[in-house]
């Protein structure tokens, strides 16, 4: 039964798996991202109140949640390797981080991009603007720290660690941002006041979400390919794959 | 419990012998707080308007500061490694560092704050609300800097990485710290961000010694 979780420690066999798998989806991604794409800026209709700079949402609302979902995966996947000492964990681990800062910092531009012509301003100190800002500070620390190691397993040990510590801290962070915006100012002009969403805006987000979830999932697997030859440069497999390669 | 003590006695111990690197951070905080008015205003109504964030950011990083000198030599000389390999656990090593931390430096710092409080033109319940929330806060920066310092202690630029690490853990405390003194100052309830605090307190006290610990050894390793 736990023949599956033995293989996918092994970088050999996750390379190979990963290899196959890409280009399939690659494609679903593209195809549904284009379907998500035309849906959302084509066809959905206008906001009543904010015309169509309601459309940047298609990108801003998913970016907004693989930033978060990512960071847990990173955390999981960290404790994993301290755990079970599993070698492909912590790769997973130190790949997600790149890949979670850049849709953490895409969130926060369409944000700011969205939020001058709706709210008069680029930035507000808002509860959920200031999480996802100290979100970014995190997967930045993450990276340096991971990047000041020489030794590269105690690089994987190190922002394991700290991967963990952050993801307790998030809720906390979360809630007391929350807690310092309500003393500060009352309702802010924050929280889009909008009818429950109509079916032909959900539909295109929903197809964005799964879309940047495949996107996700394929530049993760080039980055672990990359990183799996990287870390396995002296194994007889990666050599023979690279000589095979160059004829 | 022996070995808390001993621990705790030893770097107490330590601290008095070679005074001056610890009362650098002391000195950093007195002379932050003083920059604010010279730079932002030396208006009375003002200054007590920033004086929580102020004294509260300068609180930040003075403890920053001080984490260095409580695990670097130690931790270059070899002593962590020998106290590990006597025996001692981690976490209990950490429990004991950060006490000693945060006698040498956070008691300090509570207790020189009314001064800096009334130099910002702080009036007297805010001020002593400050001190009392630096009381409880402080002890929480020296536990979860420890997990900072530990992750960096065996690097070569490790202070400027300790910063961007242990910073935004520093964030709730900050928040409610502050906003406890601004509460006071305008005759709100403060209870609730003190309780908050404390329960930070706890959370850390049962917590960070373990991740401390663990990054510890990742260091020595």
């Amino acid at each position: 039964m736990w023949n599956w979780f033995f293989q996918l420690a092994s970088p050999k066999w996750f390379y190979t798996i990963a290899r196959k798998v890409t280009p399939w989806l690659s494609v679903l991604m593209y195809s549904l991202m284009l379907a998500g794409l035309v849906l959302g800026l084509i066809f959905s209709p206008a906001d009543y109140q904010q015309g169509n700079t309601v459309r940047i949402m298609y990108i801003h609302i998913p970016a907004a949640y693989m930033s978060m979902m990512i960071y847990v995966i990173m955390a999981v996947a960290g404790a994993i390797g301290l755990v079970w000492r599993m070698k492909m964990a912590h790769i997973v681990s130190v790949s997600c981080a790149s890949i979670g800062a850049m849709f953490t910092a895409l969130a926060l531009l369409t944000g700011a991009i969205w939020g001058k012509p709706t709210w008069g301003t680029y930035w507000v100190w808002d509860a959920r603007l200031t999480s996802e800002l100290i979100l970014l500070f995190l997967y930045l620390g993450f990276m340096a720290l991971h990047s000041a190691y020489d030794d590269k397993k105690a690089a994987d040990k190190a922002s394991a660690v700290l991967a963990l510590v952050g993801v307790v801290n998030i809720p906390i962070i979360h809630f007391s941002v929350e807690w310092w915006n309500t003393l500060h100012q009352g309702a802010t002009l924050s929280k889009l006041e909008k009818p429950s969403m109509d079916t032909s805006m959900l539909w295109p987000l929903l197809i964005m979400i799964v879309a940047f979830k495949l996107y996700f999932v394929v530049t993760l697997f080039h980055k672990i390919r990359g990183e799996i030859l990287l870390r396995e440069k002296q194994a007889s497999w990666v050599k023979k794959l690279v000589a095979d390669s160059k004829q | 419990m022996k070995n808390f003590n001993r621990i705790v006695t030893r770097e107490l111990s330590v601290v008095f012998r070679s005074q001056s690197e610890f009362v650098y951070p002391l000195a950093f905080f007195i002379m932050v707080t003083s920059m604010f008015p010279l730079a932002v205003t030396p208006e009375p109504a003002q200054l007590a308007f920033i004086a929580p964030g102020v004294i509260w950011v300068a609180a930040l990083l003075s403890l920053l500061l001080s984490l260095n000198a409580f695990y670097q030599s130690d931790f270059q000389d070899g002593s962590l490694e020998q106290m590990l390999l006597a025996g001692v656990s981690g976490s209990l090593i950490i429990l004991a560092k950060a006490f000693a931390n945060w006698i040498v430096t956070g008691l300090p710092l509570v207790l020189i704050a009314p001064i800096i409080g009334v130099l910002l033109n702080l009036e007297l319940q805010a001020n002593m609300i400050a001190m009392l929330a630096l009381l409880i806060g402080t002890p929480s920066l020296c536990l979860i800097g420890a997990i900072g310092i530990n992750l960096t202690v065996g690097l070569r630029n490790g202070g400027v990485l300790l910063t961007l690490l242990v910073l935004p853990l520093f964030i709730p405390i900050l928040i409610f710290g502050a906003s406890a003194v601004e509460a006071a100052s305008i005759g709100k309830n403060y209870s609730g961000q003190l309780a908050i605090l404390a329960a930070i307190l706890i959370l850390s006290l049962m917590l960070a010694p373990f991740a401390a610990a663990a990054a510890m050894k990742i260091s020595i390793d």
